[in-house]
């Protein structure tokens, strides 16, 4: 009905809204981009500025690194036996089942390390950091602080970043161990693979830049999930509701973030190193 | 006259213009806020009451216009150079934005903490002090939570006033309060104007307490303000919306149209 109603458009008019609607999918993404790459940025403006914050510093590290421990290990001990079961099974199909520790170690290293640790901590502190924050802008705690001449930023959201930024490596790193200890398990006790094939293979294979790789990663990942949770949270609006909606962007948020980062990523670090 | 000095505007707002998005909630707003006295600012519900109250602390940038303290435009100011005009300032938040985190004793030292190098037994002496003063005895180890609405309130003010500062806000000081605590809460604005001679503004829908506390009334409507002046003054007015606003309301009686 309505559209009857309305004129008709023109050629040039239709082309025009058409473009237009494609366009503000992108406008509104680099919008989204923006507005976190700006909070990191002050976020580094106002580390540099005193006082340094050492005691949300020290909680937040312990948050997001400390209670996150026993999971990160949980999670890696199960991704690596279940790797070592799938790679025993696949490889001894070639009668390759000799690389099982150099595959496993690798994969470890490269990649699953850093993603898993990374979406096991935006799972869990991620969510935390967005939901407290956000509790605390509609409580007004965040206007507070400014009343109170304390930067809000320097005093929420520099710590935390800075706490994911140092803390990530060192749970992939933990991941790294684990992993390769749960795999080694499986593949040898389980699956029957030679042990010192399995250990020398993965010595061979695997060395310091993929581990390397794997925590450049890692870093860059508890950067952005920070960043993304702290964010989220920070400019939270709307109530109890708001709170929730915030605390699922900063997951799902994250979860993209990491997995889309860790493609450019792997294809920077792997020409860079191939050099 | 060495009094001249402590009379006049403490804050001048000069044509403050604020939009969000489309939707322009401050339209030119200009007000004075007296030094030293009980300036309260009313108006309905999502009048840009609130959105003003930010604005005098920085919490906002204006589009346009001038906000002075003390002389000194503070629109133009950085968040470094904001944070310096900021404790002259104190506020009273709606719900008192107490950090639940942190105990009532902490809540109201954070200021302290933050802003001096008070020994520490020198910071809890002051810290029971204020509270006392509130009326608040052995509160300092309960969290925010485990406090009544108004008692919430009560640490909220004795946080913002802690650092002894020379303008304090109040945000709805006595919304979701019943009548004696709104009553006690009235007092306790009085006195601490009477015994400190802080500058307080107060944004209010109350128009019960705003007549039986104000020295100035102004009321803010579609993002100006429409009558500014003395209680009495403010009674007299013609303003057609005034009068329904202060009308309706029952609290107080409005004198017959042009008496004097």
């Amino acid at each position: 009905m309505e559209e009857a109603e309305r004129k008709p458009l023109s050629g040039l008019a239709k082309a025009e809204r058409l473009v237009d609607r494609l366009w503000a999918p992108l406008v509104s993404l680099t919008e989204v981009v923006g507005v976190h790459l700006q909070l990191l940025g002050r976020a580094g403006y106002w580390l540099a500025k005193p006082p340094f914050r050492v005691a949300v510093f020290l909680e937040s590290a312990e948050f997001i690194g400390v209670q996150s421990l026993i999971i990160v290990a949980m999670v890696a001990l199960f991704v690596g036996m279940v790797f070592a079961l799938q790679l025993v099974s696949s490889l001894r199909q070639f009668g390759a089942e000799s690389f099982v520790g150099a595959t496993l170690g690798l994969s470890l290293t490269r990649e699953l390390a850093p993603v898993f640790t990374a979406i096991v901590v935006a799972a869990r502190a991620g969510a935390g950091m967005a939901t407290e924050l956000g509790s605390m802008r509609i409580s007004e705690q965040i206007d507070a602080l400014s009343t109170m001449a304390v930067n809000p930023i320097q005093y929420l959201v520099t710590p935390r970043v800075l706490a994911a930024i140092i803390m990530l490596p060192l749970l992939a790193m933990l991941f790294n161990c684990v992993g390769l200890a749960g795999g080694y398990g499986v593949a040898v006790w389980y699956e029957g693979v030679d042990r010192g094939v399995f250990l020398e293979n993965a010595r061979w294979i695997v060395d310091s830049r993929d581990v390397l790789q794997g925590l450049i990663k890692a870093t860059v990942f508890g950067c952005a999930l920070s960043t993304i949770s702290c964010c989220q949270g920070f400019y939270a609006s709307g109530g109890a509701k708001g709170v929730g909606q915030a605390t699922t962007r900063a997951v799902v948020g994250s979860f993209v973030t990491i997995l889309v980062l860790d493609y450019f990523l792997t294809d920077v670090i792997l020409i860079v190193q191939s050099k | 006259m060495s009094d001249e000095k402590r009379e006049g505007a403490q804050i001048q707002i000069r044509d403050l213009h604020k939009s969000f998005g489309e939707h322009k909630v401050l339209r030119g707003v200009d007000l004075d806020i007296e030094r030293g006295k009980i300036n309260i600012i009313i108006g309905g519900s999502g009048q840009g009451k609130s959105v003003l109250m930010k604005h005098l602390m920085g919490l906002l940038k204006p589009d346009r216009g001038q906000i002075l303290v003390d002389g000194e435009d503070i629109v133009p100011l950085d968040d470094y150079a904001l944070n310096r005009v900021r404790r002259k300032f104190g506020m009273l938040f709606q719900y008192a934005a107490l950090f639940d985190s942190l105990t009532v004793g902490e809540n109201v030292a954070y200021p302290l903490v933050e802003h001096t190098k008070m020994p520490k037994v020198e910071v809890e002496k002051r810290v029971i002090e204020q509270l006392a003063s509130l009326g608040l005895k052995n509160v300092e180890k309960k969290f925010p939570a485990e406090l009544s609405g108004g008692m919430r309130k009560r640490v909220g003010l004795a946080r913002a006033l802690i650092l002894k500062p020379e303008i304090l806000l109040y945000d709805e000081p006595t919304t979701g309060l019943d009548p004696v605590a709104t009553k006690n809460v009235d007092d306790m604005i009085r006195d601490i104007s009477k015994d400190t001679g802080v500058t307080s503004v107060v944004i209010s829908h109350d128009m019960a307490s705003t007549f039986r506390l104000a020295d100035r009334v102004s009321m803010l409507y579609e993002g100006k303000i429409v009558v500014s002046g003395t209680a009495k003054e403010f009674l007299r007015t013609d303003n057609e919306t005034v009068r329904n606003f202060v009308e309706v309301s029952g609290a107080v009686e409005m004198p017959a149209r042009g008496a004097q």
